[in-house]
């Protein structure tokens, strides 16, 4: 799947322009510059501004969720089914920024019994993973993440949700786990977050979403497929 | 300097459960009662709506329901030796926050504790010799039998509109129900909820070893049911997200649905919320509380609301942390095994497993908790423990139903985690698996118990509690001779394949397990080895009562809240009865 790694490419010779635009007077915004120069079928999937994510963050997400949730049969990418939207306005919203999470000191190691014991709010926690993924990526291949072809992908996902990538100073098994976590909530909740578009996981698995009322359905389906088409939330607004 | 309030007859620290039972108790007596909560309002009609409510993102994985970590936590360490760490987003169990409290969230399974759970450590030398209780296992008889209870189990099963089947009314056993039950003086309100298929072929399973499956008790009305306070809930609708969400339908009772709408109309009775209280006013002289204070989250002021009758009604580790805060009762000393205060925090012990049946169409999301079946032979002491090297039991409860997408999907072992493989295997198994759990009990450990921590404060300034736990040898071997006959009946079901998950050896805070946090102000019938007497009044201050699962002596297996309900209503017909007829200690010292 080369091809995959087209739009890409382009997303980040954007990003660099923008990176030097003091130098060479460029001033469109890297968002910009990536939807202007991306084909059609990128600019349909992913067609929203990104609210928090760097040009570089934005095209390591997209990366990981189409590599997490591929396009196939079943359903199309995790970046056409909103995924790489759902991450981004999740970091920008009241998650990424820690609402809920203690965060007083002092900040010390723990075991994995203690869970998260970081300073670091979810954001920013998203971008210091994103760069140390990329700095393991480039020492063994030259490029960042998501210029990788889909085995190579695949691959560096595997040694670090087996613990076996060895990122400097930081977990790289624990940086998947929320990797996986924040992809799979994306795909799976409802659409009004901006993941699950069309509701394509739900159609996958045959899970009907709303209004899930089903006191008559549990004795009708008894033992029997129930195949109603799914709703969301914003189906019922 | 906090502002002084008007003297008020009682004040509830906590608007959850039992802050509320007991409020409407005393405002029946003509009390005027503060309910003092540090969350928000909920208001079923307009907080907990379709289609918002269908919101697993929301309620299930941001956690929008529960405690606000960011003001308050606790500190975890597994064994005394380790320094605590702070818990920064709870995991293992999720306490509520807000009018309603954890009750707004619970799955509603609704239990009673067994006649010998009540007795249990004179139960255990009758029948197997006083050596032969461990030590460090710290277990101790409850100063109220079930029988005293009972009356008070049945008043809140009728507030809640539980729906069941009695398996022993009056004593006659009913087979159907659980025949290991306690004597019921009345029936369930409500009939059981429809079984789910799952839980079918385990009840078929069971049968076929000669088990004593049933339906399992669960506070979602089975039909529309008026309680006896004039409140009329909603038939359950199987949504299946009981779970860390509140119910539109106003089934599934909690506080908020069953009794808030009688107390928000009572001129008696005063809610404010955003009320986070910091201490209790303690004179210690005259062995009474005298007040609380709290800081109003809205404004920034610091009140001081003097009561006649003060009423700890927060969760457990608030309970401990007020009583420590004030010095009242002797701390806990792990060294010495002196001291209550923190004493004999308990956990439950649960470990489940997963079967797969690729021929059923088991539509996975649909149904409630309440469509579990169950059995309890190995509950307690309902069965011999001689010779098996561990006290305690739990029950056994399976069912299909209640797995929304995002947590509840389950492929077979050595499936990957992502990837087109990951997903075929999701199509494949998502509407065909049962799940199963065993509900274990966890009696008390000299090891585990809660004291205030040493580093870490709470937004008020106030030291966090700590809590030391781990879970023992005993609960070790106790959940694993649950899992073998578990995995018994699971057999029997035939299933394409299935799993077992057994607990990892130490006890982490980041998966869930169970919010049943239970003892630190224990019940007993001294001063000595316990916090309040048997009315749940505290020693050192004779108008301070505590409420709760923190006055337990340990936990059984079961879920407590049935429990907690009964002693709230038990206490509060002592506090009326004969309290507040001569104020003073209702059991002498």
């Amino acid at each position: 799947m080369a091809d995959d790694n087209i739009p890409r490419r382009t997303f980040l010779v954007g990003a660099g322009a923008a990176g030097s635009a003091a130098v060479t007077g460029v001033t469109a915004s890297p968002v910009v510059a990536a939807a202007d120069s991306a084909p059609a079928p990128v600019a349909t999937a992913q067609p929203d501004a990104w609210l928090t994510l760097n040009p570089t963050e934005a095209a390591f997400v997209m990366a990981v969720v189409d590599t997490l949730i591929p396009a196939d049969e079943l359903t199309p990418s995790g970046s056409a089914c909103g995924v790489a939207t759902f991450i981004d306005r999740q970091l920008a919203g009241a998650y990424g920024s820690g609402a809920r999470l203690y965060r007083d000191g002092p900040f010390l190691k723990g075991k994995p019994e203690h869970g998260y014991q970081l300073a670091l709010t979810p954001r920013d926690y998203f971008r210091a993973g994103i760069a140390a993924t990329n700095d393991w990526v480039r020492k063994r291949h030259g490029k960042d993440f998501d210029r990788l072809g889909e085995a190579e992908r695949e691959a560096a996902l595997k040694e670090m949700e087996q613990g076996k990538a060895e990122f400097p100073g930081f977990s790289s098994k624990e940086f998947f786990e929320a990797l996986l976590t924040i992809t799979m909530e994306g795909f799976f909740s409802d659409p009004i977050y901006g993941g699950n578009r069309d509701m394509a996981s739900w159609k996958m698995v045959g899970y009907p979403g709303l209004p899930a009322s089903y006191r008559d359905d549990v004795k009708t389906y008894f033992n029997k497929k129930y195949d109603k088409p799914p709703q969301s939330i914003a189906d019922f607004v | 300097m906090a502002t002084r309030l008007k003297e008020v007859d009682a004040v509830m620290v906590g608007m959850g459960w039992t802050g509320a039972i007991m409020a409407r108790e005393f405002t029946k007596v003509g009390l005027n009662v503060v309910g003092l909560e540090r969350g928000q309002d909920h208001i079923p009609g307009n907080d907990f709506m379709l289609p918002n409510l269908r919101d697993e993102l929301r309620y299930a994985a941001r956690l929008e329901l529960m405690q606000d970590n960011s003001l308050d936590t606790i500190t975890f360490r597994n064994a005394p030796d380790e320094f605590g760490l702070p818990i920064r987003r709870f995991g293992a169990f999720l306490p509520g926050e807000g009018v309603g409290g954890s009750g707004n969230h619970w799955g509603g399974l609704h239990w009673r504790f067994l006649p010998t759970d009540f007795r249990i450590r004179s139960v255990l030398t009758e029948r197997y010799g006083a050596s032969a209780i461990p030590d460090d296992m710290t277990i101790a008889d409850w100063p109220v039998s079930y029988d005293e209870l009972e009356p008070h189990y049945d008043r809140f099963d009728k507030l809640c509109g539980v729906s069941g089947k009695a398996g022993n009314l009056r004593g006659q056993v009913i087979e159907g129900g659980n025949v290991f039950e306690g004597p019921r003086s009345d029936e369930y309100p409500n009939k059981p909820l429809k079984s789910s298929a799952g839980g079918l072929l385990m009840s078929d399973a069971a049968k076929r070893l000669g088990y004593h499956p049933f339906p399992i008790p669960v506070s979602n009305s089975s039909a529309p049911y008026t309680n006896p306070e004039g409140v009329t809930l909603g038939g359950c609708q199987y949504c299946g997200f009981c779970n860390r969400t509140a119910c539109e339908a106003n089934a599934k009772a909690s506080s908020v649905t069953t009794l808030m709408p009688v107390l928000r109309a009572d001129p008696r009775f005063e809610l404010r919320t955003r009320a986070f209280v910091s201490r209790l006013v303690y004179d210690k002289a005259g062995r009474r509380v005298t007040g609380v204070v709290y800081t109003d989250l809205r404004n920034g002021e610091e009140y001081e609301q003097p009561a006649g009758i003060v009423v700890l009604s927060a969760y457990v580790f608030g309970n401990t942390q007020f009583l420590l805060l004030a010095g009242i009762g002797e701390p806990y000393d792990r060294a010495t095994g002196k001291g209550v205060v923190g004493k004999n925090y308990a956990y439950q012990f649960e470990a489940g497993a997963v079967a797969f049946f690729e021929d059923r169409e088991l539509n996975s999301y649909m149904g409630a908790p309440g469509q579990l079946v169950c059995i309890d032979d190995f509950n307690g002491e309902n069965f011999d423990h001689g010779g098996l090297g561990f006290f305690g039991g739990g029950y056994f409860a399976g069912g299909s139903g209640g797995s929304a997408p995002i947590y509840g999907r389950a492929t077979p072992h050595g499936t990957p985690r992502w990837g087109s493989e990951w997903k075929q295997a999701t199509v494949k198994w998502y509407n065909h698996f049962v799940r199963f759990n065993t509900q274990g009990s966890v009696y008390a450990n000299r090891d585990n118990y809660l004291d205030l921590d040493p580093t870490y404060r709470d937004a008020l300034g106030r030291p966090l509690i700590r809590l030391t736990y781990n879970a023992t040898d005993n609960d070790h071997k106790m959940s694993r001779y649950l899992l073998e006959k578990l995995e018994g009946i699971i057999r029997a079901m035939n299933p394409t394949s299935y799993e077992m998950h057994p607990r990892p050896k130490n006890f982490s805070i980041v998966p869930y397990q169970s919010t049943h946090n239970t003892g630190g102000t224990m019940m007993g019938s001294d001063p000595k080895s316990s916090v309040v007497n048997r009315y749940l009044q505290t020693w050192d201050a004779h108008n301070l009562f505590i409420q709760g699962a923190s006055v337990f002596p340990q936990q059984h297996g079961y879920n407590p809240t049935g429990t907690v309900g009964a002693l709230c209503y038990w206490s509060a017909q002592a506090i009326i009865n004969k309290y507040l007829k001569s104020p003073g200690p209702l059991v002498q010292a």
